[in-house]
């Protein structure tokens, strides 16, 4: 383990990974620069690596605690292999180094930002983004936002927007009061082990009224080897608050495997709306096993928006309790499972409160070996009258060794309540792809544009810059997998 | 001016020869029409021609201004100029026409060139009027609940904003009313007095499309191969004959 005041040896020229089939816009993630960490908590995970971590943060003691609690819990529970792959079984949790950064604050200008990470953000086009269209930014780097930024008109209206170490820091009593609420520590494995070793993500409130007319954004990049992120994420948006937030993720290849496993929890107050919208580009060998979850009170909305594309196992099922009548939840999810790529989605919707409604669209595509898995549970108990669900699943395979799966699980009780599920599973067939051969293009250029037209009603409603980027994603995923 | 030359081609779908022998030449604005009874391979040759994976070239070869296209994968030949008009066109959910044909253009620029928006519109607009197709076609997917007759006008838009040098029409009458079949032969028509003025081949059982695209040359094709040629009226012949007397005539023939 390092010491605080140690660096690493200086940092030697950069170090750009190669693709050797195709030029710089298909690796816009697969680089890294090297980069000095003035902060290493090591290789493995026991209750040292804990408790550097919290030092290195200057934690109040109630975080520590809350941290060592929540590592007892990963250790004693055991992996979800009874329901999930067993392809979880290869994360050797000693074998990952659980936290790296260069210590310094988040820099608030772009010109401030270190050299070597700089270069990364720039190469992943950010600050040209934050200037054209977000009303404010974070850049995580590994463990902690090397970036972070409001706009001046956002900022007067009262809205925070920082990282979550700042956030624990300097609104303690506003964080701790939702903290660890809408996620249980206990939750799941792999909430437990970001409760224990959580860094970065971002704390965001908006007060009584405020709409925030542009998106936040937050853009988590990993860096190292070996690495897992592990980011803590918590919005609250007060009384008649609106917030769109937006995260975008990439990852060099490297040769070993690594984890991203975040916890991000959502607070809309009455009558509130939040929209999460993620586009994620891992690269393939990426663990992304993540839980995400929100409350909706009275009259409150939540929708997420959330795209995967890329890692090698996404587990990732964004919820919403429907706490307060008439409250509203949505998940939009779109998922692209390439060869060696598993993309186990879905949704959790909790009926809570009377004349609740939820809805749910999942698109899957499935290309070559590729499997994608579909998991949603929609819970309406029988004391509850007005609740309404929807929920569609459609499957896109492209070639006959794709994989789909579908488990929805759907309590509805009572008869006052209503429910409708439709799912389907269509091909790329070779006759539309000759058809569109014959047009003058590609197969890959054809491939691609099936999948954008499966997925079209649904990223209609994205941002447009963020539909571009899926867009383009799409495109070098599809040209890739022609054989 | 453009060639097609089908030299001897012979094609097969699995082990099964469909087209034993077949040689023609188009030139740019040129009407071919191929009549025959079903079953007697004039499907199976315009789409071997535009490449389809389910047949198999086994002799013979197909030039394009002198050069083989068989080596060509179907989206090469499709730029190299080939276009085929399908009896069943496939729809594509989710794409819309604008952004289709958009695409299919761009494919055709070299890279870093980027099509004019305004223009591209002012273009499609226009060529969809000539096909009295409602403008707001532009924004729905490609085939996606057409009717038969609008698959077959979405058809010929494409052509006319692809300008091919050759064009392969495989039945494109089937399924038309009378009212759409004269709309879709205005349409070709017009491209055929355009400067592009495309080759073209006409698959089709009948006669009647012949009144409106009238050829300069017709081919009775029987078993694989063209077993008479002439003008205008041996199409009228055959109409007033039926296929018995070409299947009779050939069997004596060849006897």
């Amino acid at each position: 383990m390092k010491l605080p005041s140690e660096t690493l040896s200086p940092a030697a020229d950069e170090t750009v990974m190669e693709n050797p089939t195709v030029g710089i816009d298909q690796t816009k993630g697969d680089f890294q620069y090297k980069v000095d960490y003035a902060f290493d908590a090591g290789t493995g995970l026991t209750e040292d690596t804990v408790r550097y971590i919290s030092s290195v943060k200057k934690e109040a003691p109630w975080i520590l605690e809350f941290r060592l609690n929540a590592l007892k819990k990963f250790f004693s529970m055991p992996m979800p292999t009874h329901w999930a792959t067993k392809d979880l079984e290869n994360i050797d949790f000693q074998k990952i180094r659980y936290y790296l950064s260069q210590g310094q604050k988040p820099k608030r200008t772009w010109d401030e930002v270190p050299d070597d990470i700089k270069k990364t953000f720039e190469r992943l086009g950010i600050p040209e983004q934050e200037r054209k269209f977000l009303a404010g930014v974070e850049a995580q780097f590994d463990s902690e936002a090397a970036y972070s930024n409001i706009k001046d008109i956002v900022a007067k209206q009262g809205v925070i927007f920082v990282n979550s170490t700042e956030g624990l820091r300097e609104h303690p009593e506003l964080f701790r009061k939702f903290f660890g609420k809408v996620i249980p520590t206990g939750d799941n494995k792999f909430s437990a082990l970001n409760s224990a070793v959580f860094s970065g993500g971002s704390f965001i409130y908006v007060p009584k009224g405020v709409k925030v007319t542009q998106p936040l954004q937050a853009y988590f990049r990993i860096n190292a080897e070996n690495f897992g992120q592990f980011e803590r994420t918590l919005i609250i948006a007060d009384e008649g608050a609106e917030v769109v937030y937006m995260e975008g993720c990439t990852a060099p290849k490297f040769s070993t495997s690594t984890l991203h496993s975040a916890v991000v929890e959502l607070v809309a107050l009455k009558g509130a709306k939040i929209q999460y919208i993620t586009v994620q580009n891992w690269a393939n060998n990426v663990f992304n096993l993540v839980t995400k979850r929100g409350i909706a009170h009275e009259d409150a909305e939540i929708k997420w928006i959330d795209c995967n594309i890329g890692s090698r196992l996404t587990m990732k099922y964004p919820g919403v309790v429907l706490k307060g009548e008439r409250a509203r939840g949505e998940v939009i999810s779109i998922a692209l499972a390439n060869d060696g790529q598993h993309q186990d989605t879905g949704a959790k919707m909790i009926h809570a409160a009377n004349n609740t409604t939820s809805n749910i669209v999942a698109k899957s595509i499935s290309v070559g070996q590729g499997r994608s898995t579909y998991r949603g549970v929609v819970h309406i108990p029988k004391h509850l009258k007005g609740c309404k669900n929807n929920t569609e699943c459609d499957a896109l395979l492209i070639n006959t060794n794709s994989r789909t799966d579908t488990y929805p699980a759907i309590t509805v009780r009572g008869d006052q309540n209503a429910t409708q599920h439709e799912a389907s599973v269509s091909k790329v067939n070779e006759e539309m792809i000759f058809y569109m051969q014959q047009r003058g293009l590609t197969e890959g250029q054809a491939m691609s544009l099936a999948v954008n037209g499966f997925i079209n009603d649904l990223a209609r409603q994205f941002p447009m810059e963020y539909s571009v980027e899926l867009k383009r994603l799409i495109d070098l995923e599809m040209e890739g997998s022609v054989g | 001016m453009a060639s097609l030359e089908i030299q001897n081609l012979q094609i097969s779908i699995g082990d099964k020869p469909i087209v034993k022998g077949l040689s023609l030449t188009i030139r740019s604005g040129e009407v071919h029409a191929i009549m025959g009874p079903n079953g007697t391979g004039k499907s199976t040759l315009a789409k071997a021609i535009a490449g389809h994976p389910d047949y198999t070239i086994t002799g013979g070869d197909v030039l394009l201004d002198g050069k083989s296209v068989l080596e060509m994968e179907t989206d090469e030949r499709a730029r190299a100029g080939l276009f085929l008009a399908f009896q069943y066109p496939s729809e594509i959910p989710g794409v819309t026409i604008a952004n289709f044909l958009r695409a299919a253009l761009q494919a055709r620029l070299a890279e870093g060139e980027e099509i004019d928006a305004s223009a591209y519109y002012k273009r499609l607009y226009a060529k969809m009027d000539l096909l009295k197709i409602d403008r707001k076609f532009t924004s729905r997917a490609v085939n996606d609940g057409f009717s038969g007759g609008e698959k077959k006008r979405c058809e010929i838009l494409q052509m006319a904003m692809l300008e091919p040098k050759f064009a392969l029409m495989d039945e494109t009458d089937s399924g038309l009313d009378i009212d759409a079949l004269r709309i879709v032969a205005e349409g070709v028509n017009a491209q055929r007095g355009s400067a592009i003025s495309p080759g073209i081949l006409l698959i089709t059982h009948y006669q009647r499309l012949l009144d409106y695209i009238i050829p300069d040359h017709v081919h009775v094709m029987w078993d694989g191969r063209i077993v008479k040629s002439g003008d205008k009226s041996l199409a009228l012949e055959l109409e007033a004959k039926g296929y018995d007397w070409v299947k009779q005539e050939f069997a004596a023939a060849s006897a």
